[in-house]
């Protein structure tokens, strides 16, 4: 045996072969099965120019380091989509050009969120732009870097200029304008295009599992909030704008810190606003319709809206969810309509 | 334990938390409880808001922009220093030529008389003039075993290294190189990588798009992995390939060549990162294919230069360093050619080379190389041979076997098949034969040798690296599993993971190796407090690095499972990335100090010796042409 060994052709060969056999089997042969047997689905949207453009941006500054584009099939990254991502999501990911690999980004860090479809969660242009240009405007807590080199200083804004308001507290002596470049623009149209693709109808999705234990709730049916955390849902649903202080961001997302629609007994045009976004304040950014991309059910939007009319000062009542339930069913009707 | 639990839990909302959660921390709490003085700091290392110097982010940042200007400072000093000494030492020379000048110029009288002085000056008395040729009686050994070096020693003096036969000196400067640019990229690839922890507590310290953190991040995984680890490792093999196989190196050459290559692909790596100029963002594959290929022809001349001197060896036997040495090198090839080659990487087919890449490129090229080289050096360091070779063969053919399994186990859960991801989980738990096996094999050869650890410098370095191969690797293969990957993966846990194993195994390993020989191919030892102080603020420096990041990791992938807001993680993970940013700075600091010794053990100490100088330049003036005429 160790004659075998002393030979040094033999020795490594063996050695060679075993590793490049081992190779075949684990790496090459199931990449190629599943570059050749998996697909785009067909509800999938092709990229943009504009959001090209922002993937190549997402990748030469290298937000994978930090993003995840993959939802487990576990119960805790429900959070970050409908359901989880399956091969075909990324069968449409090809060689990016002669000089460079594919981009699944599918990144193994998760420092800041999973993006994987962060155009329905967050899919407001002017809060994207805001937050590029300084993260801790709009997020105070946040470490992400700022990119101040995706905007331009202008003292005169001219046709077709997207301005963006940021506040006076990080602007860092920058007297003019400050303008998104197309770089900017391109890269916002990336984020507002990562959106899990509905399955075609007679696909089921994989399951969630690891399923986190409900706890059992007390007086069940009796309570508003079914059990569930108003504070909690309004910072992964609302906060990024309206800020946790409930009183937004002045030129840019307005306060439910005393605001008469959030207040009103009435919680119909509350309710709405949540489900289907609103744009009717000119000095405001348009809010997106953030309760319908969402799914959010009745008991969350109960949760949600009945945390904002008793926190920060406020004191209306809080809404029944039996209540909550006959808006959202009307609304949908109408909304068919 | 009871002050414990309010200071791990996050600052917002602590009130809001869950019984149950509670519950996960009291478990971590039984089995962590060392972590007691770390969590109670990372409380008030948070607690700062009033006025910009109270924030961390900001004090960090002012001192580490002392910590260069004081060091400046120092070289200064050190500098000029020098320069005052070799002006002293040119006044010296010249004043030795003019001796040697008047010399020169005595006749024969003076001569003699000079000799006559020196005989007078010479003369001792022989101690005997009194009492005659006996020697006295001495029966308790008072006289006879007198120690004259009474002075207590506070450091205990480590053994220098053995004074061998030279080492051609042609090799010996090309092993020099590599070691010496390896050093560089060690302290470029950390400054940066320093500089990049920083940003985690002030985000805000540049915003310059070359410096920016998803820039920078390639910029120090790839340098310390290419740049430092890679050239090292290649330099120390230098060393061992040709010497366990009794034969001079193949080609001197193609080592300049391959040294050339390697330190071109990282330099132009480097730059095209900060530039934005990357592979796809796949992980330690982020250089474009032109400038790995560089990487890749430095590997391939390297491959043919050992395989020749392993051909041409004057051995029967093929020592098992060559064994993990030579495959290791083969093994890196065939893996860049898997991640570079173009045509199974679309869709999911990339998500598996990239698994399969980094976790080869660390097991398979990294791994295994260093591990030829702990077969060579440890038992060289410990003047024994190793504990067992079968062990060591056990290792290598497992190693090779269950290590090329396991790299999708960087994507269970995610949307790769099922079934691939469970060969990587069942790989990794068989890592644990290799593991233990070498483990063994290392320990075993300390055996009856442990005295010699006080005694030198080297072997703790081997012992730290040999502890984290155990732990280390392990622990890999604990995070594996799909129920501690639900709570780990994604989290800063995987990235206290890769600086135990790069960094506690890899660079521990290499810094036992390069203080093992670079003294024997000099002649000049380091400084023996500067290795102490480089080996235990490397040491702690890893420590307050990784344990800070193990536990808040955790936590976070708790916060995660609860269904907790995103940013209730971020605002919790804050005093740990404090201390990953302090740890990380001990480790720097080490680096500076490394740097310092390597210039120490190869910059060659001079200092003139009038008398010497005068005698050694008349020799020079007239017998030069006889000199060599007699070669």
């Amino acid at each position: 045996m160790m004659d075998f060994f002393n030979d040094y052709r033999k020795l490594y060969f063996t050695a060679l072969g075993l590793f490049v056999v081992l190779t075949m089997l684990v790496a090459i042969m199931p990449a190629i099965s599943n570059q050749n047997n998996n697909s785009p689905l067909p509800t999938e949207e092709a990229l943009s120019e504009a959001a090209l453009a922002g993937k190549a941006l997402y990748v030469a500054n290298g937000c994978v380091a930090c993003h995840t584009q993959q939802v487990r099939n576990l119960d805790m990254d429900k959070v970050w989509g409908k359901r989880p991502s399956i091969a075909a999501d990324y069968a449409d990911e090809r060689r990016t050009d002669l000089w460079r690999n594919t981009a699944t980004l599918m990144g193994t860090e998760r420092t800041g969120p999973d993006l994987t479809d962060v155009g329905n969660r967050q899919p407001s242009a002017e809060w994207n732009l805001l937050h590029l240009y300084q993260p801790r405007a709009v997020v105070a807590e946040s470490i992400m870097p700022a990119y101040p080199w995706l905007f331009e200083e202008k003292a005169e804004l001219v046709e077709g200029d997207v301005e963006v308001p940021v506040p006076d507290a990080f602007r860092k002596g920058v007297k003019g304008k400050i303008v998104a470049t197309k770089d900017a623009l391109n890269l916002v149209a990336y984020l507002q295009s990562l959106k899990q693709a509905e399955l075609p109808g007679a696909m089921a999705a994989p399951e969630f599992l690891y399923k986190r234990e409900v706890k059992a709730k007390a007086g069940a049916s009796g309570g508003e909030d079914m059990g569930l955390d108003g504070a909690a849902l309004y910072a992964a649903n609302c906060q990024s704008c309206h800020q946790a202080s409930g009183e937004g961001l002045k030129g840019a997302f307005p306060p439910l810190k005393g605001s008469s629609i959030v207040l009103d007994d009435n919680p119909e045009v509350l309710i709405d606003v949540v489900m289907n976004g609103y744009d009717a304040r000119p000095e405001f950014a348009s809010m997106p319709a953030i309760g319908t991309n969402m799914k959010l059910s009745a008991a969350e939007v109960t949760a949600i809206i009945n945390h904002e009319r008793t926190s920060w000062g406020n004191s209306a009542r809080k809404v029944p969810v039996e209540e909550v339930q006959k808006i959202m069913d009307l609304l949908k009707q109408t909304a068919k309509k | 334990m009871c002050t414990l639990k309010p200071a791990a839990m996050p600052k917002q909302g602590s009130d809001k938390i869950p019984k149950e959660r509670s519950k996960h921390f009291y478990v971590i709490l039984l089995t962590t409880s060392i972590l007691l003085p770390t969590a109670t700091f990372a409380q008030s290392g948070s607690a700062g808001d009033s006025g910009l110097f109270s924030l961390p982010g900001i004090l960090i940042t002012i001192t580490l922009l002392i910590i260069p200007v004081v060091a400046a400072l120092f070289l200064l000093a050190v500098k000029a220093n020098a320069l005052f000494r070799n002006i002293q030492n040119k006044k010296d020379a010249e004043e030795a030529t003019r001796f040697a000048a008047y010399l020169k110029t005595l006749n024969v009288e003076q001569l003699e008389a000079l000799q006559n002085d020196r005989l007078h000056q010479d003369y001792h008395l022989n101690n005997k003039e009194l009492s005659g040729p006996f020697s006295p009686e001495d029966s308790r050994g008072l006289l006879s075993s007198i120690n004259e070096r009474a002075n207590i020693r506070f450091i205990e003096a480590k053994r220098k290294a053995i004074v061998r036969p030279g080492i051609d000196p042609a090799l010996s400067k090309l092993i020099l190189w590599f070691l010496g640019t390896a050093t560089f990229w060690l302290v470029f690839g950390t400054s940066v990588g320093e500089y990049i922890g920083i940003k985690f507590v002030a985000p805000d310290v540049d915003q310059v798009s070359w410096l920016s953190f998803g820039r920078l991040r390639p910029v120090h995984t790839n340098a310390v992995f290419w740049g430092w680890s890679s050239l090292a490792m290649l330099g120390l093999g230098y060393y061992v390939v040709p010497r366990v196989s009794n034969i001079q190196i193949h080609s001197l050459n193609s080592g300049w060549w391959s040294l050339i290559l390697i330190n071109a692909s990282v330099v132009l790596g480097t730059s095209a990162l900060m530039a934005g100029i990357n592979n796809g963002g796949g992980e330690y594959r982020e250089y474009i294919w032109p400038i790995q290929l560089l990487f890749g022809i430095g590997l391939v001349i390297t491959l043919v230069n050992y395989l020749r001197t392993v051909a041409n060896r004057k051995t029967t036997e093929i020592y098992v360093s060559n064994w993990y040495i030579v495959a290791a090198v083969m093994f890196a090839i065939v893996i860049s050619i898997v991640a570079y080659l173009p045509n199974f990487q679309n869709g999911l087919g990339e998500t598996i080379i990239q698994g399969y890449y980094m976790h080869q490129g660390v097991g398979m090229w990294f791994m295994l190389f260093t591990l030829g080289l702990v077969y060579y050096y440890l038992p060289q360091q410990l003047n024994k041979p190793i504990y067992s070779y079968s062990l060591g063969i056990l290792a290598f053919w497992s190693q090779i076997f269950f290590y090329t399994l396991i790299g999708t186990h960087h994507f269970v859960f995610s949307a790769i098949p099922w079934s691939l991801q469970t060969v990587a989980i069942v790989g990794s738990a068989g890592m644990i034969i290799p593991v233990v096996s070498g483990t063994t094999n290392f320990i075993m050869t300390f055996r009856g040798a442990w005295h010699k650890v006080a005694g030198s410098y080297t072997l703790p370095f081997f012992i730290v690296g040999i502890i984290f191969y155990f732990t280390g690797s392990l622990q890999g293969t604990a995070e594996a599993f799909r129920s501690t990957n639900l709570m780990w993966h994604f989290t800063d846990f995987t990235v206290a993971h890769s600086h135990l194993t790069m960094y506690g195994i890899i660079a521990f390993f290499l810094w036992g190796g390069i203080y093992a020989i670079v003294p024997r191919l000099t002649r000049q030892e380091p400084p023996q407090i500067t290795v102490g102080i480089h080996f235990w603020m490397a040491f702690i420096g890893m420590m307050f690095y990784t344990i800070p990041l193990m536990w808040g990791g955790t936590m976070r992938g708790l916060m995660w499972m609860e269904g907790l807001p995103f940013i209730e993680s971020v605002t919790m993970m804050a005093p740990y990335w404090l201390w990953r940013a302090i740890g990380g700075s001990l480790m720097w600091v080490s680096h500076l100090v490394f740097a310092y010794n390597m210039y120490q053990m190869i910059n060659p100490r001079k200092t003139v010796n009038i008398n010497e100088e005068a005698i050694k330049k008349l020799h020079a003036n007239d017998y030069e042409l006889v000199d060599i005429l007699d070669k």
